[in-house]
């Protein structure tokens, strides 16, 4: 972060480029990015960008915590798809302890997973959409993504800060009606969807603004780390929810998007595509949903039910080591990765054998993706960098955690 | 479902590609490896890390294309106190492997891998920033989190979390 200095970063290379700073107020740079691009006339030579303005240092956070209170501070990384990040950061901890979960409580994971998978392409539709100069689609996702905030409020309490899930399974089963609810959304979603595409996928303003710009080959896009949509949008046929399948995903039948084209438009397509991809994946979870326990058998780790509790003696004594003290986790290292809507999302947690993680690092996806937004843009036109940073769909929390 | 060991022996991980290439290619720059919870683990020696990296990119066996992730572990106050981890991915193979390099608190540098995969370019700063490893060959090795004026690396282990600084 550069703010603190009074010299520019990049100083221009010859006399006729000038250096323009965007952001990091600028309302199409989805937060905090700043963006120093250096100029000739209209052509851009050179872009850098600057990030840290949300870095709030959750990793050191992490240290401080016991296992079960990291939780909640992962929601705050990605604050556009908060489940995706419970889920990995339980599943990495699960992985250190060798506990295995409840089908039940996989599939409600996968379910709300792909809830929030359709969530966070929903914002990044509509803003998206909007920076390139359609505003209407941004009130017709805001719409459908209210639905599924409600959703999330009905099952969490919460509309965006879930901390739903629990190292060891869910925080409570899921509320009476949620199912039925739930069931009205995803059979209207697909018509929903129908109607985004109706007004961007054959626009010709939309596709003249996003055919052929910001293109990235496959190399390139796996060179500069690139994950999920961005490199699938290259010709990249990856999904680690197929490839390294986790909580369940391989009892679900989906197919994963490709496009070759590597453009703005290419990755459009597989983002909407994913978006009926998802919904298909919600249908699934609901018609095969297990009955069961929600939570692992393990009452070292887990919290006992309230009503036990009450009435026998080892369930009071474990609520209270688990609220004290912690659980124990064994000493090792772990690195788990999911599919989260941005790309890869990491956890590596190393222990020590004690209650609180030695280490914490999140691998966030939008950290890496931004990495190739030069590569994308240099070369070519100013007005492009919009349609160029929404196509990647970073969000800046994730980027500097 | 109970741990199983880790398995520390590298001479009963002969059976995985990535060790038994590193092996035959110099035996003396792998100074460990572990099979634990799934996840291969190797150690490189420091002044063999590129050659390893390039090996490990580039072997038609191995083709670890993607670079997922950098990052460190700080073990203060035994020594060597850093341990700077590499995450690789290989799409084709659809594999995964972590590569550590071990590195003493007096002389914490290494040679940065940014000619091999561009992205350690972010990478390698957050390690710089939050840990200060010096990330040799880095063309633009700047602080990326923190204000440009900070003093310290916060992700130290004996960086103070409280009190004035």
């Amino acid at each position: 972060m550069a703010h603190m200095t009074p010299t520019p970063v990049m100083d221009p290379a010859a006399d006729r480029t000038m250096v323009l700073n965007m952001g990091p107020q600028h309302p199409s740079t989805h937060g905090v990015l700043r963006l120093l691009i250096e100029i000739d006339g209209e052509t851009i030579v050179r872009m850098m960008p600057d990030i840290g303005y949300l870095h709030t240092g959750i990793e050191k956070t992490t240290e401080a915590k016991f296992y079960q209170q990291v939780v909640p501070l992962t929601d705050r990384i990605d604050y556009l798809c908060p489940m995706t990040n419970n889920l990995a950061y339980c599943l990495a901890v699960e992985k250190l302890l060798g506990l295995e979960i409840p089908p039940r409580a996989q599939w409600i994971r996968v379910m709300l997973n792909e809830l929030t998978r359709i969530n966070s392409h929903l914002v990044w539709l509509g803003t998206h959409a909007m920076d390139i100069g359609a505003m209407t689609v941004f009130l017709y996702c805001f719409r459908e993504r209210e639905d599924v905030l409600r959703l999330f409020e009905m099952v969490s309490g919460q509309r965006m800060m879930t901390s739903y899930f629990r190292v060891g399974g869910l925080s409570m089963d899921l509320p009476l009606g949620f199912l039925d609810r739930l069931k009205k959304f995803a059979d209207r979603f697909p018509g929903n969807v129908d109607e985004y595409e109706n007004l961007l996928t054959a626009n010709p303003i939309f596709m003249e603004r996003t055919k052929g710009v910001a293109y990235i080959s496959a190399d390139d896009a796996i060179a500069l780390g690139t994950t999920g949509p961005t490199l699938r949008a290259s010709g990249i046929d990856t999904d680690l929810r197929r490839d390294e399948p986790y909580s369940g995903y391989e009892n679900f039948r989906f197919k994963v998007p490709v496009r070759t084209e590597g453009d703005v438009y290419a990755r459009y397509l597989c983002r909407v595509q994913e978006l009926r991809e998802s919904i298909g994946i919600v249908q699934q979870a609901i018609a095969g949903l297990p009955e069961g326990r929600y939570k692992a058998d393990a009452p070292k780790v887990v919290l006992p039910d309230r009503e036990n509790m009450k009435t026998q003696m080892e369930s009071l004594i474990y609520h209270f080591k688990i609220v004290t003290e912690g659980f124990t986790v064994p000493a090792g290292e772990v690195y788990q990765a999911i599919e989260s809507p941005r790309g890869e999302m990491g956890y590596y947690i190393v222990s020590d054998g004690t209650a609180k993680p030695y280490r914490v690092h999140m691998r966030s996806p939008s950290f890496a993706n931004l990495q190739a937004l030069p590569k994308m843009c240099e070369g070519r036109l100013i007005a492009d960098v919009v349609a160029a940073i929404g196509s990647i769909d970073i969000v800046l929390g994730d980027c500097d955690r | 479902m109970p741990l199983a060991p880790a398995v520390t022996d590298i001479s009963q991980l002969k059976d995985r590609p990535e060790v038994a290439r590193l092996l035959d290619w110099k035996s003396s720059a792998v100074a460990g490896a572990k099979f634990d919870r799934n996840e291969l683990t190797i150690w490189i020696e420091r002044q063999d890390l590129l050659d390893a990296m390039t090996l490990l990119r580039d072997d038609s066996q191995l083709r670890f294309n993607l670079l997922s992730d950098v990052t460190c572990v700080d073990w203060y106050p035994s020594e060597p106190r850093f341990e700077v981890v590499y995450e690789l991915r290989s799409i084709p193979r659809n594999k995964r492997v972590r590569v550590k390099v071990k590195l003493n608190s007096d002389d914490a540098r290494i040679q940065s891998v940014i000619n091999l995969w561009p992205s350690s370019n972010f990478f390698e700063r957050e390690v710089f920033d939050l840990f200060g490893i010096y990330f040799e060959g880095h063309p633009y090795l700047r602080r990326i989190m923190m204000p440009e004026d900070w003093e310290g690396h916060p992700m130290r282990k004996d960086y103070p979390v409280e009190g004035y600084r």
